[in-house]
């Protein structure tokens, strides 16, 4: 099409910048494999313990990465209870508020389970609790697909700097960081190599 | 991407973007609730300067489904010389802060001259201009194949597929379309029609001609994935286009005689709308190979989807 | 009248010389020395003879909203012609004796340049009577050129009565050469780009067949034909074995065709839009080896001033035409003389020698000699400059080259003795002009 805007990057990334790493950005790591680990099983336990049990339990991941912890939670919740959870996609992008201002998107799939969600207690799932603006996206995405007796929100990370009054019921990790940084979040199954969350940018240290 | 005015301003990759996009939307379209927060105080205004009720309301559905405001422009009978010109159109749609325009204008070129001329800031979706072009059908027309020949749709392109377009290419709009995306998709073309109906100049075109519809029926130009008519107007036999609306169809009309010839899952498509009789019979057109009706409920979807990708990101700005 | 020696300019190109001009005569070419003549500094500067375009649309009576006598005539001052051809397509059209000394009283009374009328050939430009030709070849205005220009004759009964009938008084018929049915609704050249457009084919077998056609009488009459803007190489071709013939046929060719191609219509900006219509580059290829074979004889600008509004608008109702006079030598320059097809003593030729030739008119592209009307145009080829049509002298505002760098200016205009542009800007017309 016209000239205005070259065509987006990949759908799987699109909030990430290319990594410059020549000494002018410096990426630091701050959750290894193990602990990536740890924090989601820990995360598991706390889903139960509140939950009392896997009973009308749907986890619901965020495209991309959030879809990938939703199915590595529902392993672990199945090993510890030995039930299966039910997992399914919710795609928000459509029902965002700044894709005005964004460079387009891609929409990805939304999936729900079988069973759909009505008078379930859908727990959403998303690699990075930010600004909060993807959260309030899913409920309302969520509303059209049916009404939920409790919606829950487990986060690998939560970076702060909220912009709406919403927080998350489980945390893997809470990361204080500066709006100048960026929270890259790597996952095996998507990205390939080691798991890894990494801080990438702002003021050198 | 900043205005749709042409199928030959699409890359591959957006292409399928848009394909890709459209099959979400689609999807969106069969839930409970099909109305999408996403161009929420966004105005669209169709521009109709000629009559086309069946593209308006595609847009239209487009448009409302994704809470865009609508506001239907109809300015035909308004003629250029006599009414008000596209320029002051133009200038009365920017004072009124439309977002996007979707036109449709009997003159080729129209929609670009809104793009280019700096009468209007807006987004330029070409609903259909003179003997240009018509892209969106095209691209509606291109969702309709990948979703009925490609098992694993989304991402993919139209590589080893064979269309042949049949019919008045000279005055289509479609097929100048098609032709181009069908070409960046990567699908093999080829052009069935009367030597009258073929644009002189079109030796570099990405396609094959023939002025034979049964030897490539039966397969002179490859295997067949689909056939895709094109609507004859009758009052072109009075320009000696050809001698006689039978004499059209019984060369150039797809009946069942021919449509029984060509390879099995082969489809049979149409922009609409049709000349039963003249260019298709009812047996073709009704028959199970006939993607007529899905490329209609498909349009509303890529519809959807050009509006989306040309409305939103408009304004730069810090992600959240 | 006032008397001026031009300094060091250089005649068709030539060594450099003085020229002195007394009471509208050359009176001497050569070193000049103390004189109480006016000094024109000219140094570096072409002379050549003023020019004389064999196709202006001056546009007056009828249309003073897109260009008047007055106005056109300074824009053909500025361009360096001493002379125009008003075209006959004006409103009422210029049919009759009376119309055509009007546009010519006009002129006159400007005093910019001369303006001759063309005489329509047939009545309203429509094709089905012949006007009263001899009439206005006796009247004042003198006209020896009759075209229906914007119109081809079609009809070959009145085209051959037309070119036989005008040789009582030794006028030319002036062909505008397109086969209307076969360019009905045609919008530009057919061919590759058209195709692709989705817009009307003007293919060039219309223009071609026409020409074809006109060459065989002119003949077989015996008479005298002129092609208006010749515009393909099969065109090109066939003027040549007509010439080869010894048939008396010349022909024009316009700058833009000699410059521009039909890629420009991708835009679908109007200001391309013309007839007939910008072609492929082959064409301009072709045209412009032509001119420089003298295949085509002249350059005349078919200078088509329209108000904005008819350009700003989608093509298809778009009006046809493209200003020239004030860049039509630049674009000789640039199309011509800097690829080396063209001297200068050839530009002469072509834009004023031959012209004034096939119109008749008998006090212009003269050499520039003593005893000589003087009628000169002075040229700075190492000029560069923007063109911009909001400062142009023509109220036409779509010239297709606007924006582009034009190669070499026109510094001075002299007509009939007197300076009509100095330093590169309008100066002062004529106040009485010879008969």
């Amino acid at each position: 099409m016209s000239p205005a805007r070259p065509a987006q990057s990949s759908p799987s990334a699109p909030e990430d910048p290319p990594v410059v790493n020549d000494g002018v950005e410096v990426v630091r790591a701050v959750l290894e494999p193990a602990e990536i680990s740890r924090a989601l099983s820990r995360i598991a336990h706390e889903v139960l313990e509140r939950n009392k049990g896997a009973e009308h339990l749907v986890l619901l991941g965020i495209p991309t990465r959030g879809v990938t912890l939703a199915h590595r939670l529902a392993a672990r919740l199945a090993s510890i209870e030995g039930t299966e959870v039910p997992v399914g996609t919710l795609d928000v992008t459509m029902h965002r508020d700044d894709l005005r201002r964004q460079a387009f998107r891609t929409i990805a799939r939304t999936d729900l389970p079988e069973g759909g969600i009505d008078d379930q207690i859908v727990v959403l799932v998303d690699d990075v609790l930010y600004s909060g603006r993807t959260i309030r996206a899913a409920l309302d995405a969520l509303s059209e697909f049916g009404r939920p007796r409790a919606v829950r929100l487990a986060v690998l990370v939560d970076r702060g700097h909220r912009e709406l009054p919403i927080r998350a019921d489980h945390v893997g990790k809470n990361l204080p960081t500066s709006t100048l940084e960026r929270v890259r979040v790597r996952l095996s199954e998507v990205d390939g190599g080691e798991d890894v969350v990494s801080i990438t940018g702002g003021v050198a240290k | 991407m900043r205005h749709l005015l042409s199928t030959a301003d699409l890359s591959q990759a957006e292409a399928i973007q848009i394909l890709d996009v459209a099959d979400q939307m689609a999807a969106t379209q069969k839930r409970e609730i099909k109305k999408l927060p996403t161009l929420r105080g966004r105005t669209v205004v169709n521009l109709f300067y000629e009559d086309s009720t069946r593209t308006r309301i595609s847009f239209e559905a487009a448009a409302k489904r994704l809470s865009a405001d609508v506001i239907n422009f109809s300015a035909k009978g308004s003629s250029v010389s006599k009414g008000e010109s596209l320029k002051d159109t133009a200038l009365t749609l920017k004072a009124m802060g439309a977002d996007a325009v979707v036109v449709r204008h009997s003159v080729s070129g129209a929609p670009h001259r809104l793009a280019h001329a700096g009468w209007i800031d807006g987004t330029i979706v070409n609903a259909g201009d003179g003997t240009h072009e018509h892209p969106t059908q095209a691209l509606l027309d291109a969702y309709t194949l990948r979703q009925r020949l490609v098992p694993d749709a989304i991402g993919a392109d139209l590589k080893g597929k064979r269309v042949a377009i049949v019919g008045d290419v000279l005055h289509s709009r479609v097929a100048r379309s098609n032709v181009t995306l069908l070409n960046t998709l990567g699908a093999e073309v080829v052009l069935v029609t009367p030597p009258t109906l073929l644009p002189v100049g079109i030796d570099h075109w990405p396609c094959t001609t023939s002025y034979d519809l049964d030897d490539v029926v039966n397969g002179g130009h490859g295997d067949l994935d689909a056939v895709m008519m094109l609507r004859v107007q009758r009052e072109r036999m009075h320009d000696a286009f050809f001698p006689s609306a039978r004499e059209y169809s019984r060369r150039y009309g797809l009946d069942a005689r021919r449509m029984n010839r060509l390879p099995e899952g082969a489809l049979v498509m149409h922009p609409g709308p049709m000349n039963r009789g003249l260019e298709i019979t009812a047996e073709a057109a009704d028959s199970p190979r006939s993607t007529i009706v899905e490329q209609v409920a498909n349009g509303v979807a890529v519809r959807m989807a050009v509006l989306y990708l040309l409305l939103s990101g408009q304004a730069e700005g810090k992600d959240a | 009248m006032g008397s001026y020696v031009i300094k060091g300019a250089r005649p068709l190109g030539g060594p450099a010389t003085d020229i002195l001009i007394e009471d509208g005569l050359v009176t001497q070419v050569g070193p000049v020395t103390a004189s109480g003549a006016q000094v024109i500094d000219a140094d570096g500067l072409i002379a050549l003879p003023g020019l004389v375009d064999l196709h202006t649309h001056l546009r007056e009576p009828g249309r003073e909203d897109a260009e008047t006598v007055e106005t056109g005539t300074r824009a053909a001052a500025m361009g360096g012609w001493t002379a125009v051809h008003a075209m006959a397509n004006t409103d009422p059209v210029a049919d009759t004796a009376g119309v055509v000394e009007q546009v010519w009283r006009l002129g006159r009374e400007y005093g910019w340049v001369d303006v001759r009328p063309v005489g329509a050939v047939t009545v309203g430009l429509a094709g089905e009577r012949l006007a009263e030709l001899g009439a206005m070849a006796d009247s004042a205005a003198g006209v020896r050129v009759f075209s229906d220009d914007g119109h081809c004759v079609w009809d070959p009964v009145l085209m051959r009565r037309a070119l036989e009938y005008v040789k009582a008084f030794d006028g030319v018929v002036a062909q505008h050469a397109q086969e209307p049915r076969l360019t009905e609704g045609a919008q530009m050249h057919e061919g590759s780009v058209s195709a692709e457009l989705g817009l009307t084919g003007w293919p060039a077998v219309a223009e071609e067949a026409i020409i074809a056609r006109d060459v065989l009488l002119a003949g077989h009459v015996g008479s005298r034909l002129h092609v208006c803007h010749v515009s393909t190489a099969g065109s090109v071709e066939i003027l040549r074995w007509a010439k080869g013939r010894g048939i008396d046929v010349t022909a024009e060719v316009t700058p833009h065709h000699l410059l521009l191609t039909d890629e420009l219509v991708r835009s679908y900006d109007p200001v391309f839009k013309v007839n007939p219509p910008l072609r492929t580059a082959a064409d301009v290829q072709a045209v412009r080896e032509a001119l420089a074979d003298g295949t085509i004889d002249i350059v005349a600008t078919d200078h088509a001033p329209h108000p904005v509004e008819a350009k700003d608008c989608e093509w298809g109702v778009a009006s046809m035409g493209m200003t020239g006079l004030e860049t039509a030598l630049s674009i000789v320059q640039e199309a011509m003389v800097d690829t080396g097809l063209l001297t200068w003593d050839q530009v002469a030729d072509r834009m004023s020698v031959k012209p004034a030739r096939i119109g008749r008119v008998a006090s212009q592209g003269r050499p520039i000699a003593a005893g000589e009307p003087a009628h000169l145009t002075l040229v700075d080829p190492t000029a560069r400059w923007e063109c911009d049509p909001a400062t142009q002298a023509t109220m036409g505002r779509n010239s297709p080259v606007r924006g582009r760098t034009m190669h070499g200016r026109v510094v001075a205009t002299i007509y009939a003795g007197r300076p009509t542009v100095l330093d590169g800007v309008l100066n002062e017309a004529l106040s009485e002009v010879p008969l």
